[in-house]
């Protein structure tokens, strides 16, 4: 019997990013622009989603969502349909998160030549999702001013990969302790510079920035 | 916490070597993480003594090597590594810093037996 230490140097979540450069290689031929859309549970994301479907009838852009959720319930991919849109539903049985190849499962049911934007909206968590690059040209982060302007310092990981960050229910400021240049400076330090949208899916304030900021990117693809 | 997901991930990159290297069993498994890695150790090594069963890596031992976070601030160019929290730089107080270290999530190696 012989002993023998093998030096392997591969990255743990490797095949993980092997099947998201696929699935970039397969939206990127689709002409789609996508988005990965990440918050805990409650800061808003499916409201966010519909806001900008809303926003965007009348460019006439074919918009596919999926839906990431950890339980079998079809709440929120119901409200997607019910604005006309394809959905396709992934159930993670009780994983915190979506991982590259559940979303190459849910690409093969939606029609993706035919799609403009794709937006997958990840399960509710600031943690785990960090963790899986799922293959989308953006990773947004849905912040909600309820949930505190401590955040950033708390989940550093998940704000360090983003492209754009939204700060949403900027409507409630006024009733909430949210310190907003506490929470701005441990952003910046995470993120220098990072693209931020204040807005209130509810009373619709600061949605036509980011509209005309996605508007660019979906032309651009 | 996505441990389990990890965990798999070791495991499939560990038997995968260890098959093209002819091992009879694998001992010892090498990793190397970043403190800025949301992952738990114990976490990982209980789904391990459950997953590795009736594997080449059956009771093969998990060793963690851990890597500080360290930081470098973009003004002054005072390194300092963080502890628990995140903080602006501890000479100039400026927020504009970048990770040097600590990201790191890799299977280093492995020790077989032949």
């Amino acid at each position: 019997m012989t002993e023998k230490r093998i030096r392997i140097v591969e990255k743990i979540l490797s095949a993980n990013d092997r099947l998201a450069n696929e699935n970039r290689r397969r939206i990127d031929e689709a002409g789609a622009y996508s988005i990965n859309l990440m918050a805990s549970p409650g800061a808003g994301k499916t409201s966010f989603i519909l806001a900008t479907i809303k926003g965007l009838l009348e460019e006439k852009v074919q918009i596919g969502v999926i839906e990431g959720d950890t339980a079998p319930v079809t709440i929120d991919s119901d409200k997607i349909s019910a604005a006309g849109m394809p959905v396709v539903q992934i159930n993670t049985g009780g994983e915190c998160h979506l991982d590259a190849i559940m979303v190459e499962n849910a690409l093969d049911q939606l029609p993706l030549p035919t799609l403009d934007l794709l937006i997958v909206e990840n399960v509710g968590n600031l943690i785990c999702p960090a963790a899986f690059n799922l293959g989308t040209h953006s990773n947004i982060l849905i912040a909600s001013t309820p949930e505190g302007d401590d955040k950033p310092y708390k989940y550093p990981n998940i704000y360090r990969g983003l492209e754009v960050l939204i700060i949403n229910k900027i409507d409630l400021l006024p009733y909430v302790n949210f310190d907003m240049d506490y929470f701005r400076q441990g952003v910046e330090m995470l993120n220098p510079g990072l693209q931020t949208f204040a807005v209130s899916c509810k009373s619709g304030e600061g949605i036509d920035a980011w509209l005309e900021w996605l508007k660019t990117k979906i032309r651009q693809s | 916490m996505h441990e389990l997901s990890v965990t798999e991930s070791v495991l499939e990159i560990a038997c995968k070597h260890a098959e093209k290297a002819q091992a009879k069993k694998v001992t010892d498994i090498y990793l190397v993480i970043g403190n800025l890695s949301s992952i738990v150790d114990d976490s990982i090594q209980f789904y391990w003594n459950v997953i590795s069963k009736d594997t080449l890596c059956e009771n093969a031992t998990l060793h963690f090597e851990r890597i500080p976070a360290e930081m470098v601030c973009l003004e002054c160019d005072t390194h300092y590594t963080l502890e628990d929290d995140l903080i602006p730089c501890p000479n100039c107080q400026s927020a504009r810093i970048r990770v040097v270290s600590g990201d790191e999530f890799n299977l280093d190696s492995i020790e077989i037996q032949r």
